[in-house]
């Protein structure tokens, strides 16, 4: 079938079978790599996008259901001259980050995040990230980065 | 110049940018031209003989290119999966060592076994193709626990290997073991298991192999810690090719915790397979494939047994382990309970006698191997449980207890074979105990009482041994690799520099620790520094990053290249300054003639070593580019004490860990921001061992219970605390960084500190790992 969305602010079309998912459409029609799959599952959160302003597992949703949907992956987040965003910067000033696999998917999340609660708590913070899993950081240096970027957006 | 030195400054991480815009290339990233992909055809059963495999439908599928089975494996006469380890048992007699297939060979040992791999255009297309794959099984009974596997009449997973044992396997004197309990004043006995844990990389494996028929090379991308290896293993024992005809590629690795250490079946396929179908072949785990294929960790059963004197002095440790080894013996699976576990058992203490006996089981499961800690988080397990147990028992405090036991003087010879060359526990006790006010622990417990809560805190002070060495005794102990570390320092002819590691990173941050190490010895700016790791095309040779080795022997191995760059340098100076060899000094990035203000740049003498004009070409060889291989002298010990604080609501049985404080002495640090990172990820796997995280098998039919991140507790963001780390530094005394690793310490501290101030805050003896509201919920109430 025909899709049509816009991803990163630009338009973009192809012919998809019915069962590709979003986030198989992303990396392999798109070649968007930086979303990543972890589980398949929908349960830690490496695939986390955003659709029209807000964010999803781009593994649980097909790619028939963004039709004519804005998207946003992590290639889109910062500036066209390369400044990254707020929360990305975030990150790298507090070490957010280790392997990097589950980064994008978490700050895609944490963005949303603070989007929905402008100036959260560490326990909000906690609970928000329930749906991404990291397995190098502890979380520690990812909810310090969430409240500094929490500041700066 | 000076400022040019970084040792001791979190400098942030070059990686970082990449990471945080999605330009990050993991190996599921590479696709290649005329890409095809694989599925394999998987065991659902735990124990079963193939009968026959019908292949025809599925041939003839949409898009199938071919479909291998273990009888075509048979027919290439190629090898089984290596164990680089070869354990000598009680009787002298070599482990037993069954073929570990790559293509099972008529018999399914455990659910998740390869039966056969469809390669297709598409991954759908062979994931189609891979259900019709039509298996005829005649399922056999299984076992998958270490006590049930070793009973009469228990299912025999192989022939080679009768009763289901691997080997027994002892370390230490018995006899003034026995002798000493037979005196003591008190024994404290307690039988543990240490739970089956997965070690759950974000990053699924995923392999990426072609084969190019114009030269007869391979080029495989692996997600995997240590390519260098991967190739040897592969090349040299199971495929017999040309080890320079194949280049093995770990590119971004998205975290491995020890499971992308080893040579999986998978990667073995995918290249033999890429010349057969001379495509380029791509396969990437489904998690619920990386739960039954990626080895697990832990899995013992241990009964331990500590004797002291009337004052709480130990006098002698006893342990027997049995250890699971999963259906097949995994890379480096036998080494885990045996090298890496019993010398640990002394941990910070000088209990004179230890005696320990392990005895390594085959079961119907996945093969377990190293996961972050390897052995030492069991052996800590063992030791500080016992430990706090006995000081409640003997009503000696727990701090005390340990004081009484620490080690003071050093190097200090265990009588488990390890000599201990530095470290000072009693200061990082006393660190721990401040930062964690364990002197306001009584007024806060009492304040969680009024409201009905329970409180309890728990120490852990452990001891690990890093960098495992040297080669040689190593090799004594059966070691089939060497266990150096390899680097290269090219200087360009502008003065920046490209250093190659073999050391591989895969989170830890080397492409910024090891470039400020590089960058302050030769006074250049961090930036000027570029390393390279993760290909056998570019680095010369390497042994990768397991066990928290990689700065203490990697970073040694860069800084003997480092040293023969200035050497070099030195002489190239000479002649520029007209002065004597000996007389040149070099420092803040400056050639000097000393005593003069007579001085070359370093940049000056990277040009004059490729533009050799006015140059010495008698005694030098243009060029600026220097190798070096380190094999270390003794293994690093980096020691801590972790103390955790908890509260325990007795109506939900939840337990919130309300302070968790680490105190470790890694020697020096070169990066202090990297390396808290790395105790906070460490202190999350340990507190998900003790809290959150069960393996768990059907002991009926084998089946993987716990398949899925519905079944399996990772810990989540809200399942742990923020930290209080710190450090003490005793400078390794045997690697000139001074450095010791930190990579293992939070998993091997963090479980008996947390189930220490669980049982504490119930006022209990035991409770099982994990301790989930279930068990906390019955211990707390069976008591009121």
């Amino acid at each position: 079938m025909k899709i049509s969305m816009s991803v990163n602010g630009k338009p973009v079309s192809a012919e998809v079978e019915t069962r590709t998912l979003l986030v198989t459409y992303i990396r392999d029609n798109l070649r968007l790599t930086g979303t990543h799959v972890g589980c398949d599952t929908g349960q830690c959160g490496a695939c986390t996008i955003h659709m029209n302003g807000q964010a999803v597992k781009s593994c649980n949703i097909l790619a028939l259901q963004a039709e004519g949907a804005d998207i946003l992956t992590i290639e889109g987040l910062a500036k066209a001259d390369g400044t990254l965003h707020p929360m990305q910067e975030a990150f790298r000033e507090h070490h957010g980050l280790q392997c990097g696999f589950c980064t994008p998917g978490m700050v895609m999340s944490a963005v949303d995040l603070v989007n929905k609660h402008p100036n959260p708590s560490e326990e909000t913070i906690r609970a928000e990230l329930d749906g991404n899993l990291c397995r190098c950081t502890g979380y520690h240096n990812i909810v310090k980065a969430v409240k500094a970027a929490s500041a700066k957006m | 110049m000076g400022d040019m030195n970084t040792i001791g400054v979190s400098v942030k991480r070059k990686e970082d940018y990449r990471f945080l815009t999605g330009a990050g290339n993991y190996t599921d990233d590479v696709t290649l031209p005329h890409q095809s992909y694989a599925c394999f055809v998987r065991s659902p059963h735990a124990h079963a003989k193939i009968k026959g495999i019908k292949k025809d439908k599925a041939l003839r599928a949409p898009g199938v290119l071919a479909i291998y089975t273990g009888e075509d494996w048979a027919a290439a006469k190629v090898g089984g999966l290596p164990c680089g380890w070869l354990i000598t048992d009680v009787h002298g007699q070599p482990m037993k060592e069954p073929l570990h297939p790559c293509l099972a060979q008529g018999k399914a040992n455990h659910v998740g076994d390869q039966i056969a791999v469809v390669i297709a255009e598409t991954y759908n297309q062979a994931r189609d193709a891979a259900e019709l794959v039509e298996v005829d099984y005649a399922v056999l009974p299984a076992v998958v626990d270490v006590a049930s596997a070793l009973k009469q009449g228990a299912p025999q997973i192989h022939e080679a290997a009768p009763g289901n044992t691997c080997y027994v396997w002892a370390l230490g004197d018995k006899g003034a073991t026995d002798k000493a309990f037979a005196s003591a004043a008190h024994v404290t006995k307690l039988e543990f298991i240490n739970n089956r844990l997965v070690p759950n990389a974000i990053e699924p494996r995923a392999v990426n192999a072609s084969y190019a028929r114009h030269d007869e090379s391979y080029t495989l991308y692996v997600a995997n810690q240590n390519p260098h290896v991967e190739r040897l293993l592969m090349t040299a024992f199971v495929l017999g090719l040309p080890e320079q005809k194949v280049r093995v590629i770990a590119p971004d690795v998205g975290g491995g915790f020890g499971s992308k250490i080893y040579l999986y079946a998978e990667d073995v396929v995918l290249t033999w397979a890429s010349k057969r179908v001379n495509r380029p072949i791509k396969w990437t785990a489904e998690r619920s494939e990386s739960f039954v294929s990626d080895a697990h960790g832990r899995d013992h059963a241990t009964t331990a047994e500590l004797a002291l004197d009337k004052d709480g002095k130990f006098l002698a440790l006893r342990v027997h382990t049995k250890a699971a080894m999963g259906a097949y013996l995994s890379t480096f699976g036998s080494c885990v309970p045996t090298i890496l576990y019993a010398t640990l058992l002394a941990g910070q203490y000088t209990t004179p006698a230890i005696y320990a006996e392990v005895t390594a089981v085959f079961t119907n499961t996945v093969p377990v191997d190293a996961y972050r800690g390897a052995g030492r988080p069991e052996a800590t397990y063992v030791v500080e449980r016992l430990v706090e147990t006995a000081a409640r028992e003997m009503k000696i405090d727990p701090a005390e207890i340990r004081r009484r036991n620490f080690i003071k003087t050093f190097p200090y010879q265990t009588p488990v074979a390890l000599q201990y060359d530095i470290g000072d526990y009693e200061a990082t006790l006393a660190e721990a105990m401040k930062l964690a006010d364990v002197a306001g622990f009584p007024a806060r417990r009492a304040e969680a009482a009024k409201r009905g809560k329970k409180r309890g805190l728990g120490y852990s002070c452990y001891i690990e041994a890093c960098g495992i060495a040297p080669s040689a005794v190593a090799g004594a102990l059966g070691a089939r690799a060497g266990l150096f570390e390899a680097g290269e320092i090219r200087v360009h002819p502008t003065g920046k520099v490209t250093v190659f590691t073999g050391s591989h990173s895969h989170g830890q941050g080397h492409e910024t620790t090891f470039a400020q190490v590089v960058a302050s010895r030769l006074g250049i700016p961090v930036d000027d520094v570029d390393v390279v790791h993760g290909d056998t095309g570019r680095v010369l040779f390497g042994m990768g990053t397991y066990g928290s080795r990689s700065l203490a022997v990697g970073g040694t191995a860069i800084v003997k290249a480092l040293d023969k760059v200035v050497n070099k340098g030195k002489k190239i100076a000479a002649h520029l300054l007209e002065a004597s060899d000996t007389d040149i000094e070099f420092k803040d990035g400056q050639f000097k003639v000393a005593g003069t203000d007579k001085a070359v740049p370093f940049g000056s003498v990277a040009l004059t070593a490729y533009v050799p004009h006015n140059y010495p070409h008698d005694k030098l060889e243009p060029g600026l580019n220097e190798q070096a291989f380190y094999d270390p002298s003794n293994f690093t010990f980096p020691a801590g004490s972790h103390i955790c604080e908890v509260e325990i609501d007795p109506d939900t049985g939840i337990t919130r860990i309300v302070n968790f404080t680490a105190v470790d002495d890694f020697g020096n640090i070169v990066n202090p921001m990297i390396v808290e990172g790395q105790v906070h990820g460490g202190l999350t796997q340990g507190i998900g061992q003790a809290l959150t995280e069960a393996c768990v098998y059907d002991k009926e039919s084998g089946q993987l219970l716990t398949g899925s991140y519905l079944d399996y507790c990772m810990p989540r963001a809200d399942d742990v605390p923020s930290y209080k780390v710190g450090t003490k530094v005793t400078a390794c005394t045997h690697n000139p960084l001074g450095v010791k690793g930190c990579g293992e310490a939070g998993a091997i501290g963090a479980p008996p500190a947390l189930i220490n101030a669980i049982t504490d805050a119930l006022g209990i003896r035991e409770i099982e790992m994990p301790a989930t509201p279930e068990r906390v919920w019955r211990a707390a109430n069976k008591k009121a």
